[in-house]
């Protein structure tokens, strides 16, 4: 059993691959818990996919693409409030066109600049190719966004409880709104590598609305959810080196599972388990009891 | 006195191209109830928004104390309408009105304990502190809005809003807004309230605002309450309101 689990660990690739996978699965829970609170958990999967033209055109110059990537993941969450607030558009259709707009736009440059970006691994992913700088970067931004989250923990709950009253109690909202975004593209960026723009949404919502079903405040959701993304991405990491599948694909359906598994099981909240079925389960029992004794 | 009045001049919203608020001016004295009514569309929400900046108005001033009300932000309370708020927000009663602290704390810290006595003793007062540690969506609508009145005192605000402060909620919590008003009336505070309720609210009142996109008439129950004023602002469906006419 233990040769199981430190097998793996003798090669290199795979303790960084860990590590990564680690760090992502902390910094992915306790951002995406703003998307969920805010209703906006579909935001992620546009900003993953907005990212593409800022990464052709940096691949092109020769910068790093990184800094392209996220250059162009927060004009895309400019763009959205921008269209929000002038027109009567509403924020689900103005993301949806950004999304498909800004990727069509990554397409097309990719086709025209004869980049040698890889479009499947942006989709997708490849944990495996993560190299000593890139485990470096993710525990900068890390620690980096986790220490900003916790100094600005209770203005960025009032903000996204009650916007309308943190405006009229004098906090700057739309310095926070932009720079919540910026977090959030931030934590996308450092995932894109990892598991790939499709699926970085499910590790950004997913240990956090399984928390969700569990606990009653936003720290807790953090907390547990953090918990969750690590046992989710460990889990991944694991069956991927085993069965030799995709870890990104391996990763999000553990997310998946836990899901599941709260959605039904939870004590307060779960499917099978809350209280109000308990009450039905005696009834249904009461009913075959007696039908039994007729 | 005149140095602690709130006072809007000439203020105007559109609102998308539309005409939301048009050259609404009023002044409001230290302990006066001040009611916002009009029909539904009139504007009422949006004035209140206005004035507090929280939608760009076209023009128009607002002052209290005789400087811009933008600069003094910490001294007002805004509740806003019941459904504006996510209810099933993962957060609990207590830290709903810890909220009310968040720009007096400041950046960078946790609530003094100053701040946690005040946020006690305004859940004390609402009668909700024995439901500190529930989530807020396992409150009644009446329960929701008396930790959201809490929420309103433990910002010992100067100048307080309230967006339909009456709709869902039983006797008992409607009570409770009463006294708590009545109470901040007393300690000198100016109290806007929106209500589209015509009923016992009003008559709580020193000062109406009639409003159907511009201001129909402003002043006490009786200036204000007339047949041709409530005619103006909600023209046929004034069969219906005759009964609160003297």
């Amino acid at each position: 059993m233990l040769n199981l689990i430190l097998e793996p660990l003798s090669f290199e690739f795979m303790r960084q691959a860990l590590a990564t996978a680690i760090l992502l699965g902390i910094l992915c829970a306790v951002v995406g818990n703003y998307l969920i609170v805010q209703r906006m958990g579909i935001l992620g999967d546009v900003i993953a996919h907005a990212v593409l033209p800022g990464l052709a055109i940096a691949f092109f110059l020769g910068v790093d693409i990184f800094l392209g990537a996220f250059i162009c993941g927060t004009l895309s969450t400019f763009i959205i409030s921008w269209i929000q607030s002038q027109s009567r558009i509403k924020v689900d259709v103005a993301m949806a066109l950004v999304f498909s707009g800004f990727l069509a736009l990554g397409i097309m440059l990719i086709t025209l600049l004869k980049s040698k970006l890889d479009l499947h691994e942006f989709l997708f992913g490849d944990i495996l190719s993560v190299t000593t700088d890139d485990v470096k970067r993710t525990v900068i931004i890390t620690v980096f966004v986790l220490i900003l989250v916790k100094l600005f923990y209770k203005e960025l709950l009032f903000y996204t409880f009650d916007p309308l009253g943190a405006q009229a109690s004098g906090l700057p909202v739309n310095l926070i709104h932009f720079a919540l975004n910026g977090a959030i593209t931030l934590t996308i960026v450092a995932s894109m590598q990892t598991v790939g723009v499709v699926l970085v949404v499910s590790l950004l919502i997913g240990p956090g609305i399984t928390a969700y079903l569990l606990v009653k405040e936003l720290y807790q959701m953090m907390h547990l959810g953090a918990v969750i993304g690590v046992i989710s991405s460990v889990t991944g990491m694991y069956m991927s080196y085993y069965l030799n599948v995709p870890s990104g694909a391996a990763i999000v359906l553990v997310v998946s599972v836990l899901f599941l598994l709260a959605l039904f099981f939870s004590p307060t909240q779960g499917i099978f388990t809350r209280p109000e079925m308990a009450h039905q389960r005696a009834k249904l029992m009461n009913q075959f009891k007696s039908q039994k004794t007729k | 006195m005149v140095d602690f009045m709130l006072e809007v001049k000439h203020l105007a919203v559109n609102y998308r191209g539309v005409t939301a608020v048009e050259d609404v001016s009023f002044c409001s004295l230290p302990g006066q109830i001040v009611g916002v009514i009009g029909p539904n569309g009139a504007g009422k929400s949006t004035m209140v928004k206005a004035i507090l900046g929280l939608v760009p108005s076209t023009s128009g001033v607002v002052k209290f104390r005789s400087r811009a009300l933008k600069q003094q932000l910490n001294s007002v309370a805004y509740v806003p309408q019941r459904s504006q708020i996510d209810w099933d927000y993962p957060i609990t009663v207590w830290n709903v009105v810890l909220m009310a602290r968040t720009v007096h704390t400041g950046w960078f810290r946790t609530p003094s304990r100053p701040s946690q006595e005040i946020v006690k003793d305004a859940l004390a007062r609402v009668g909700m502190l024995e439901l500190r540690s529930r989530q807020i969506g396992e409150l009644s609508g009446g329960q929701q809005q008396r930790v959201f009145l809490a929420r309103a005192l433990a910002q010992q605000a100067e100048l307080l809003f309230f967006d339909e402060p009456f709709v869902g909620v039983d006797k008992k919590t409607e009570a409770i807004i009463f006294e708590v008003f009545e109470e901040l009336k007393s300690q000198g505070k100016i109290l806007l309230v929106v209500t589209h309720d015509l009923g016992t609210a009003l008559t709580k009142c020193d000062q109406l605002l009639l409003l159907n996109k511009q201001m129909i008439a402003n002043g006490s129950m009786k200036e204000v309450m007339t047949a041709d004023n409530i005619q103006r602002a909600y023209g046929d469906s004034v069969l219906l309101l005759n009964k609160y006419v003297s």
